[in-house]
């Protein structure tokens, strides 16, 4: 908690601070494999070293027989805990491994796709109006497995966030799951870790992990539509919103604006950040990002939108209102 | 022809004389620049080969620097995505296909025929043809990079980002095509090597007295030849998607996005191998020569690394952990990159007790050795670490995986300078200089480790790979920053080694035949060697030739001078079995080559390239194969003179 505090609003985004028990069983088994690691690794450039650097005594022949059998001896016991060191990896590897395959039954189910160069987040429900949509912030609720399964609309990317799990591709024509638990409330960044084109750097998400009562209460927020904007320059912004090429790619639900192709925007002002985890979410970076998102993110999707000041200050307005 | 130790009398030397007078007439490359351009001698191809891929090291190299300049810094704007994504393609794609591969492959086309004591590989115009292919290979790429239409989709170009859907023009083309010319050039390189050491070894060198660095070579052409073609299909395939529609990797027609990293893969891993196996066999001969004794435990480092290239071949899941491959099957790959470990060790293992053993002396190539052996201990054990499922999803695409691969990769460029070092004054006549080798060690060694070692953190921090930029708030800018100071001590050591070159060349002092009382056949010959290699071929009656006679070393004798005969041996004892006509120089591998090119640069914009080009193709090696009437003569008085 306190250092994704210090982390400012990226968020936490490494997996030597695991906050959940998934990445906290990797970080265990990178500690031994470190530690075993430098071991072997100062025997045998000990070994080396001091076998170049010994003088032999004057006299002693090379082709010495004791010498040979001594040497046969300790390569063979080398071998021998080199194949004991192995078989010890494998069975920690193993032990490891294990109970992050599969999830418990009672996880939340959350559905994740992959954009060049963003993410759809879904909220499965069994009532078709009760289901979420949002992009590059995941919540979830601290102390409960989350299963997420990953499918790409595009490209392979590949869902990481650090803290929590390692990663696992999005793969086109492949769906792929993976589970994960939080246990410390907090907010943890993600990145897409499979090269996916010009974006790939700024590709990132957020995990933010509530505890239940307040996941609750986010969850039940993203279920509502946008409401009516109050009348002045908000409504003006809704106009210019339907009017510009924003409508084309973008849903703002309780609008007409319907369009899958970029990202949710219905509740884009309780996000904490903004194109894929990439600026904070201000009103100046808004402005900057819709004004030119070429600037921020060469290659990007989205065309940069030719407003008057004016229209350009009401359109904010109105996406300030989308809570 | 028999064997016998010749008496060094004075009849004999002036009979050697004008046998090498008339070897020199039949052996020589003709003069001018058409000579040049005609030569099959695997020394002039060899050292052709040495610089060519150099000089793409250094050109990957300068890449490598751009990219540490890019992230030395949080949101640098020195370069953009685009140019960034091509440059970090181009440098591995360089640094995989048009330096390692082909440089390993020229050491041993080289050096190969020198160490089993024979004139030249087995079929000399095919491994000229195999070196013009590279060269328009590594043409090809670069003019493409200069035209701003380099590749930049990665060096593993993965589907669907590199499909016809999401990589418009032709940059992924161009990587498709290169990747056939150095995949042409690599099985011709393979072909000629294997030809060789089984057919081509002095009598007396039977299987169990192969040089290590030989045995090195023969391996990884077997993996070569059993590699190549996954990519030769895949990189077709891709091509196949992206000019006539196939849909072989679309998964919305049938097709499948993985297939793509199968098949990479399955070539891709063994390719490390096919790096670091010759580097392991160039080290055993430094570790041996400067241990001033035979290597210990010959058949078990020979047996390791014959299984090292055995299990290279079941490792390539590991690249695909964080997939959809299901959790038992990745356990078995986990298995095999564990067991491989293994193979690595014994060889480490015999070298230690080689030393242990031996009398070290502590010269250049033998410091690059230990150097070595430290700089790979980290990328081996990092290797086994990211075996490990559950570890390799959190450090995978990561900088953990930069910093791993680089230090597998640079212990083989470390064991590659040793062999520089070791064998620059058999090719060149001089001595590198001893003082700057040592600081170009220094330096390099330094720079290495403070450009890969923060890596490592980086990627446990989560700093993706393959990012033209990040986030000043993500925290990963002081460690780049580091990493970018080591690239550049990097940098400056191999600016030190060019210059160590340059002064020997110029200045530098000379070598004489064995500089190093090395115990192989290359230093029985001349430094560097004349045409024919050898007056008279040698005869081997143990692992260390030349350790057994400093003087009246045992030759064949009645071969003939006047045309270009070599000995067949037989493959387990080497006993002389026939002997076989080699061709002359001849322009015909050039021509075929442009023919290929031609052909394989057409097929990137049109289908018809393919259909044209291989009736040009074939009408070249038509002539390739027509008998000329030198030859035919040639060949009338060599059946007389066998009759």
């Amino acid at each position: 908690m306190i250092l994704s505090l210090l982390q400012g609003w990226v968020g936490a985004h490494s997996a030597l601070e695991p906050a959940g028990p998934q990445a906290g069983r990797i970080h265990a088994l990178w500690q031994f494999m470190w530690v075993v690691s430098a071991l072997v690794f100062l025997a045998v450039v000990g070994a080396l070293l001091y076998a170049a650097l010994h003088r032999r005594a004057a006299g002693q022949s090379a082709v010495n027989p004791d010498g040979v059998r001594s040497a046969t001896r300790w390569v063979s016991i080398a071998t021998g805990v080199s194949i004991a060191i192995l078989i010890a990896f494998l069975g920690v590897n193993f032990v490891t491994a294990r109970p992050l395959t599969s999830a418990p039954g009672d996880a939340l189910q959350i559905s994740v796709t992959g954009y060049q160069w963003w993410w759809s987040v879904q909220y499965p429900s069994a009532t078709p109006s009760d289901q979420v949509t949002t992009a590059n912030e995941i919540h979830v609720p601290v102390g409960r497995p989350v299963v997420m399964t990953l499918s790409s609309r595009d490209v392979i990317h590949s869902f990481w966030p650090a803290n929590l799990v390692g990663k696992r591709d999005l793969i086109p024509g492949n769906k792929s799951s993976i589970w994960f638990q939080a246990d410390t409330p907090g907010v943890y960044r993600g990145q897409c870790a499979e090269f996916c084109g010009h974006q790939h750097a700024k590709m990132g998400f957020l995990v933010v992990a509530d505890p239940p009562a307040q996941f609750e209460a986010w969850l039940r927020e993203q279920r509502d539509s946008a409401p009516p904007p109050p009348p002045g320059s908000a409504t003006r912004g809704q106009e210019v919103f339907l009017a510009a090429s924003c409508v084309m790619c973008h849903t703002i639900r309780g609008t007409p604006a319907g369009s899958r192709v970029g990202p949710d925007l219905t509740h884009l002002a309780s996000r904490r950040t903004l194109a894929a985890a990439t600026l904070e979410n201000t009103r100046a970076n808004l402005a900057a990002w819709i004004s030119d998102p070429q600037r921020i993110k060469p290659g990007t999707l989205m065309p940069p939108a030719d407003l008057t000041p004016a229209d350009l200050a009401a359109l904010l307005d109105y996406l300030e209102t989308l809570r | 022809m028999t064997s016998a130790a010749i008496s060094p009398t004075e009849a004999v030397r002036e009979e050697d004389v004008r046998a090498a007078g008339e070897l020199e007439r039949t052996w020589g490359d003709p003069p001018g620049l058409m000579g040049w351009l005609r030569s099959t001698d695997h020394k002039s191809i060899g050292k052709r080969y040495i610089i060519t891929a150099f000089v793409f090291f250094i050109l990957g190299g300068i890449e490598a620097a751009l990219i540490r300049l890019q992230l030395s810094r949080p949101e640098n704007s020195l370069l953009g995505p685009d140019i960034y994504n091509q440059i970090f393609t181009m440098h591995g794609t360089t640094m995989m296909f048009l330096f390692a591969v082909p440089m390993m492959t020229a050491m041993g086309l080289y050096f190969v025929p020198t160490m089993v004591g024979a004139r030249d590989v087995a079929f000399p115009r095919l491994n000229a043809f195999g070196y013009w292919v590279y060269l328009i290979g590594g043409l090809l790429l670069y003019t493409g990079f200069f035209l701003n239409i380099g590749p930049d989709t990665g060096w593993f170009t993965y589907v669907p980002l590199s499909g016809p859907e999401y990589s418009a023009g032709k940059r992924v083309d161009i990587w498709a095509q290169t990747v056939t010319f150095t995949e042409i050039a690599a099985l011709v390189a393979s072909v000629e090597i294997i030809a060789t050491v089984f057919k081509h070894r002095a009598p007396g060198m039977t299987i169990n007295r192969i040089p290590i660095f030989v045995w090195s070579q023969l391996v990884m052409a077997f993996m070569i030849m059993f590699s190549m073609p996954w990519v030769a299909s895949a990189s077709m395939f891709l091509a196949a998607d992206r000019l006539i529609g196939t849909h072989l990797f679309n998964p919305a027609e049938g097709g499948d996005a993985l297939l793509w990293q199968h098949l990479f893969w399955f070539f891709g891993h063994p390719e490390v191998y096919i790096i670091f196996i010759p580097a392991l066999g160039m080290a055993s001969q430094v570790v041996v020569t400067f241990s001033r004794r035979e290597m210990f435990g010959y058949p078990a480092a020979v047996l390791a690394n014959i299984a090292q290239g055995f299990l290279s071949f079941g490792l390539w899941v590991h690249h695909m952990f964080a997939t959809t491959v299901p959790q038992l099957a990745s356990s078995f790959f986990t298995a095999t990159s564990a067991m491989i470990a293994i193979t690595t060790g014994v060889q480490f293992f015999c070298w230690i007790a080689t030393i242990w053993l031996g009398k070290p002396r502590l010269r250049v190539p033998f410091l690059f050795v230990l150097a070595f052996v430290v700089v790979f201990m980290i990328g081996g054990l990092s290797g086994v670490m990211i075996a490990s499922v559950p570890f390799d999803t959190q450090v995978h695409d990561t900088f953990f995986i930069v910093a791993h691969l680089h230090y597998v990769l640079m212990a083989s460029v470390f064991a590659l300078f040793a062999g520089f070092y070791y064998w620059f004054p058999k090719v060149t006549g001089r001595l590198l200089g001893e003082r700057l080798g040592r600081w170009h060690l220094a330096l390099f060694f330094i720079g290495v480790n403070v450009a890969f070692f923060p890596q490592h953190f980086l990627g446990l921090d989560g700093m993706p790979r393959r990012v033209y930029t990040y986030l000043a708030e993500t925290g990963w800018g002081d460690l780049n920053l580091l990493s970018s100071a080591g690239a550049v001590t990097t940098a400056l050591s191999a600016a030190l080694f060019l210059v160590n070159v340059w002064r020997s060349l110029r200045t530098g002092a000379k070598a004489g035949d064995d500089p190093w009382q090395a115990d192989t056949l290359e230093w029985a010959t001349s430094s560097p060697p004349t045409s024919y290699t050898f007056v008279h071929l040698p005869v081997v009656e143990s692992r260390s030739p030349m350790w057994d006679h400093s003087v009246d070393r045992p030759v064949v004798t009645g071969m003939r001078t006047d045309l270009r005969e070599a000995l067949v041996t037989t493959l387990n004892d080497a006993i002389p079995d026939s002997r076989h006509y080699q061709p002359r120089p001849t322009i015909k591998p050039l021509v075929a080559a442009l023919a290929t090119g031609g052909t394989f640069i057409a097929l990137i914009f049109t289908p018809w390239g393919l259909a044209l080009g291989s009736i040009v193709i074939t009408v070249c090696l038509i002539a390739w194969a027509w008998p000329d009437r030198q030859a035919h003569a040639e060949l009338r008085r060599f059946e007389e003179g066998i009759a």
